[in-house]
């Protein structure tokens, strides 16, 4: 294990695909995923790393070249971001029905129009239904860790899925953190050379991608949502894994300060940090409140999170992205429908935040954790579903 | 393939329905698609095998005497071969089942 490294996460992030060991990468520069990419060249042109680096001229082709590659054999990886991942939006599903484990570094960036580079949920809640695994990071070396490991998830031949490694343009991308390498030696063993189950091959050929009848094509989508259902066991054996392998502990769901909390709040991405922040000053003025965070957005962890939030009094689910004329945001939808399911008795709040790249600072959340921990139920002026912090009215 | 297709169960399913067995789609008769077939007039044929270069599934042969037929397994009907035949010796004939 070295040391710690001053460096920017997107350069982290291409680093430990390094370390991966990627035979393939097909990408398209776009703010702010541009830096992973472009170092990602480098590191090939300088001979560093043994790769097919593929020049395309878009996202489609990107990713249309990340599934070609991938069935062929190769580790293969990507990365992209908004209008980006809209572009790829077609082949991603072709990817995970084909069931290919590519690996995407998806930077997360606002959707057009209005146009903004920076960050949001937009795009990766719009992909959410691709069918491929999704993973959130909070920091630098949650997306160094994360990359590596999904690499090993995807490719279990329990698993066989793309794996989609989120984190917040610029306010992770862009930013320098510490970040600790795992040793070469330490990545091979814990991620040995992809052995796929099938490849493209002339001497013993197979067809892949073909079409399917209605007498089969309800068979083949049940079974590869089988798939992404029965990955969750295998993520948390890799994530156990990494944690015996590295000593960084990782887990489907993370929790904060629950153990004394009747209320909670629950967010994905980057902005975990600054609620935390917020938690530990509202506990300076004896305020007992707690993050659940998940860290896998799909497959769902459903039964991981009812086991810690069965015994709360309140939710407040905040989310990057508008609903976009549905009820509430993505992730509370799919909080409230499990709370349904379960039968938990358990008050929820929804809150829109960070659109565009707005900051929300600690001080701004703590005005609004005070008024979820001690309000019944909050009434929105204009909206009696979900509240959008800061917006001026 | 080893069955018809709707007798498949999903986890009988190779992941990603890889198809392992090449060429298999000769075991999907598509024929049935068809409403009209081709017939040749001898008369007039040239024996020139424009049908069968034109034929988009391969499917019209040629029989010992030089004569070309349809494949009537694989024939959809789509009348490309009747449209393409120069000397006007190929008529569609409406089929009833």
């Amino acid at each position: 294990m070295s040391a710690d490294k001053g460096m920017e996460v997107s350069i982290a992030a291409s680093v430990a695909a390094k370390l991966a060991r990627v035979e393939a990468v097909a990408a398209y520069p776009i703010t702010p995923q541009t830096h992973i990419v472009e170092h990602l060249a480098e590191i090939v042109a300088n001979g560093e790393l043994d790769a097919a680096y593929i020049n395309v001229e878009s996202e489609h082709s990107a990713m249309s070249a990340c599934v070609g590659a991938s069935a062929t054999g190769a580790r293969t990886f990507t990365s992209t971001s908004a209008q980006g991942m809209e572009l790829m939006h077609e082949i991603l599903f072709i990817a995970s029905g084909m069931r290919l484990p590519i690996v995407m570094a998806s930077v997360n960036r606002a959707l057009s129009s209005p146009l903004s580079i920076w960050g949001d949920h937009s795009d990766v809640m719009a992909a959410r239904d691709t069918g491929w695994i999704m993973l959130f990071t909070e920091n630098g070396q949650e997306v160094v860790d994360s990359i590596i490991m999904a690499f090993k998830i995807a490719e279990d031949r329990r698993v066989l899925l793309p794996a989609m490694v989120n984190l917040d343009g610029f306010s992770l991308s862009h930013v320098i953190e510490p970040i600790q390498f795992p040793s070469q030696e330490d990545v091979d063993r814990f991620l040995p050379p992809y052995a796929p189950l099938y490849t493209l091959h002339p001497d013993k050929p197979v067809t892949m991608g073909a079409y399917a009848m209605p007498e089969l094509y309800t068979e083949a989508k049940y079974s590869q949502e089988i798939a992404i259902r029965n990955s969750k066991a295998v993520i948390k054996e890799v994530m156990e894994q990494f944690s015996k392998d590295f000593g960084r502990k990782y887990n489907i769901v993370e929790t904060y300060n629950i153990e004394k909390a009747d209320t909670v709040f629950m967010a994905l991405g980057s902005i975990n940090e600054n609620i935390k922040t917020a938690i530990d000053l509202l506990k300076d003025n004896g305020k007992e409140l707690g993050l659940v965070a998940p860290r896998l957005f799909r497959p769902f962890p459903a039964d991981e999170l009812v086991e810690v939030l069965k015994t709360k009094k309140k939710l407040a689910v905040f989310e990057r992205v508008m609903p976009g004329g549905a009820m509430n945001g993505p992730l509370y939808n799919e909080i409230a429908s499990m709370v349904v399911q379960n039968g938990l008795d358990l008050q929820l709040e929804n809150y829109i935040f960070g659109l565009g790249g707005r900051d929300v600072e600690p001080e701004e959340l703590i005005d609004v954790f005070e008024q979820i921990s001690t309000s019944a139920k909050i009434t929105h002026a204009d909206n009696k579903n979900y509240g959008v912090i800061g917006v001026r009215s | 393939m080893a069955k018809p297709m709707d007798q498949y169960k999903w986890h009988e399913l190779t992941v990603g329905c890889v198809i392992e067995e090449v060429g298999n789609a000769m075991e999907y008769k598509t024929g049935d698609w068809r409403s009209s077939k081709p017939v040749w007039n001898r008369e007039k044929c040239t024996k020139c095998g424009l049908c069968w270069l034109f034929c988009p599934d391969a499917a019209i042969h040629q029989s010992d005497e030089g004569y070309y037929y349809a494949d009537l397994d694989y024939c959809k009907g789509c009348g490309i071969c009747a449209r393409e035949c120069k000397p006007g010796a190929i008529t569609m004939v409406e089929e009833e089942r």
